[in-house]
């Protein structure tokens, strides 16, 4: 019998290499992400709004972006019954979940970096060297908050074919917390209108008790909602 | 008594209110009647 | 036979005429007797159909996550959970539909606006959404065992989300709105309405769940004796 642990890097694994073969985040979700900050810019139609909302559009991006990657990430597993095969052969629900959420916590964090690039390039945004510690820290909690969301309410809307418009209802509320928590430490992190550092290191606080809360949550409920 | 002038959104608030409730609770009795046909009385724990 | 439907006994016919009464002595009180509050006016009649409709939400989702908890603890585990945790969820979605439009009518006359981004608003408009999911959710399809387990884990879940999303917006947003007339402001004849209203709306809550909870359990027959016709069907197929 595998660990917890070892199952969850085979999985990690698995996804992650699904991933590198077909390519999908990187030549379909990453692409669409970028038009959300030019869509974004016609919207606002404003230099000085958008360097003011830039940390907020970044993680509406990422979150929106989260949505397409978890469906895809769940879609692989169901196609061909491999979800129901891996329980059918006795893996642990916990195995799969960590696994599952760390493969999609990776593929975020690359996608999120593009967004603040984005964010520098379209809408004049700059780092500030005081910063980045707390921006680090801000995607790492927010990342793993949002994957560990990401990844529960995704096995739970592949259960149910041909039910995938569950999810973006299902996940966006829970994730809330992540977008108001991240957006503020970025705004902290990046100075936006006169914030400072100090300002920042509360949210962290709180997006770490979200990572927490919800991958503790996740590795004990996970396999009794894709149970059959 | 209300003054006319600030009647609606009082009277509206109590309308709606009372409205659900009356069309949820019609809406279930009318299921309730339908789904009882095909189950036998005795098969029901309540009766 | 009783002309009330096949879901009623005894006793919920007794809680119905009680409910009645109470409704009835409520709208008449508010919207006739109820003398104009010295700051509000006459809007503060909204004051005995908004509170009591948020407390029978906040009321159903409580039993919902409670119901949620005992179908999951392996000892208490029983379907007659599930069916209540469900039709809870399901009328407490219909009162915090209603206490959400009351409360930003309310709003729209004494703050001039319907909305305003305080963290009670904010919270009792997530959850709303989120046992709209809960719902969906239970609607699901596959047996009854998987939409117990399912939608149990969901509301154990929510029950876990909704102070992480009232605290994010209260630090967001910390001003609160004051509760003019709540502290105090109540007295005699209509403080004893209010209460009159926080019990009708209390007994309407569990009419309308014993009613609902008794009509999924009848649905849940149905489905059962149809897969079992189905069933000897195929079998009576197979057998010449």
């Amino acid at each position: 019998m595998l660990s917890v642990w070892a199952i969850s890097r085979l999985v990690a694994g698995k996804d992650l290499r699904v991933e590198w073969r077909s390519r999908v985040v990187s030549n379909q979700v990453v692409p669409f992400a970028a038009l959300m900050m030019v869509m974004f810019a016609f919207a606002l139609d404003s230099d000085s709004v958008l360097k003011r909302v830039a940390p907020g559009l970044v993680w509406l991006a990422a979150m929106f972006s989260l949505l397409v990657i978890v469906q895809r990430a769940f879609a692989v597993e169901t196609a061909d019954g491999a979800l129901d095969a891996l329980r059918v052969a006795g893996v642990r629900g916990a195995g799969i979940f960590v696994g599952k959420a760390l493969a999609l916590a990776a593929q975020l964090a690359v996608l999120e970096l593009i967004l603040l690039g984005a964010a520098i390039v379209l809408y004049d945004t700059h780092l500030v060297g005081s910063g980045i510690a707390l921006l680090a820290c801000t995607y790492l909690t927010a990342t793993l908050g949002l994957s560990f969301v990401g990844t529960l309410y995704g096995g739970l809307a592949a259960g149910a074919k041909g039910r995938e418009t569950l999810l973006p209802l299902l996940m966006l509320p829970v994730a809330a917390p992540v977008l108001i928590g991240a957006t503020r430490a970025t705004e902290a992190a990046l100075g936006t209108a006169g914030a400072t550092t100090s300002d920042g290191w509360p949210w962290i606080g709180l997006l770490a008790l979200f990572a927490v809360a919800f991958g503790i949550g996740g590795t004990l409920a996970f396999g009794s909602l894709i149970d059959e | 008594m209300i003054a006319l002038r600030n009647a609606a959104h009082v009277v509206g608030s109590y309308a709606i209110t009372f409205a659900a409730i009356a069309v949820y609770t019609w809406n279930l009795l009318r299921r309730a009647r339908k789904a009882a046909r095909q189950v036998p009385v005795e098969d029901r724990p309540w009766t | 036979m009783n002309h009330f439907g096949p879901t009623s006994t005894r006793f919920t016919r007794a809680l119905g005429v009680a409910t009645i009464l109470g409704l009835g002595w409520l709208a008449v009180f508010g919207l006739l007797l109820s003398p104009d509050d010295v700051v509000q006016g006459s809007y503060a009649r909204l004051l005995y159909i908004h509170v009591p409709s948020a407390w029978l939400a906040y009321l159903a989702f409580g039993v919902t996550g409670l119901a949620s908890g005992a179908y999951l603890w392996p000892r208490t585990r029983s379907m007659q959970w599930d069916r209540i945790a469900g039709a809870s969820a399901e009328v407490g979605v219909l009162f915090m539909a209603l206490a959400l439009v009351t409360g930003s009518l309310w709003g729209k006359v004494t703050w001039g606006t319907y909305w305003t981004w305080d963290s009670r608003l904010t919270t009792t408009a997530f959850l709303f959404v989120t046992y709209i999911g809960y719902l969906a959710v239970r609607d699901l399809g596959g047996s009854h065992e998987q939409r117990a387990r399912r939608s149990a884990v969901l509301a154990l879940l929510a029950v876990l989300e909704v102070p992480l999303v009232h605290f994010s917006v209260s630090w967001w947003r910390p001003l609160h709105q004051a509760e003019t007339i709540e502290r105090g402001g109540l007295k005699g004849l209509m403080l004893f309405s209010f209460f009159v209203g926080m019990i009708a709306f209390t007994l309407l809550y569990v009419w309308l769940v014993m009613h609902r909870q008794r009509l999924m359990m009848l649905n849940d027959m149905i489905d059962d004796s149809g897969l079992d016709r189905a069933l000897a069907e195929r079998r009576n197929e197979v057998a010449p």
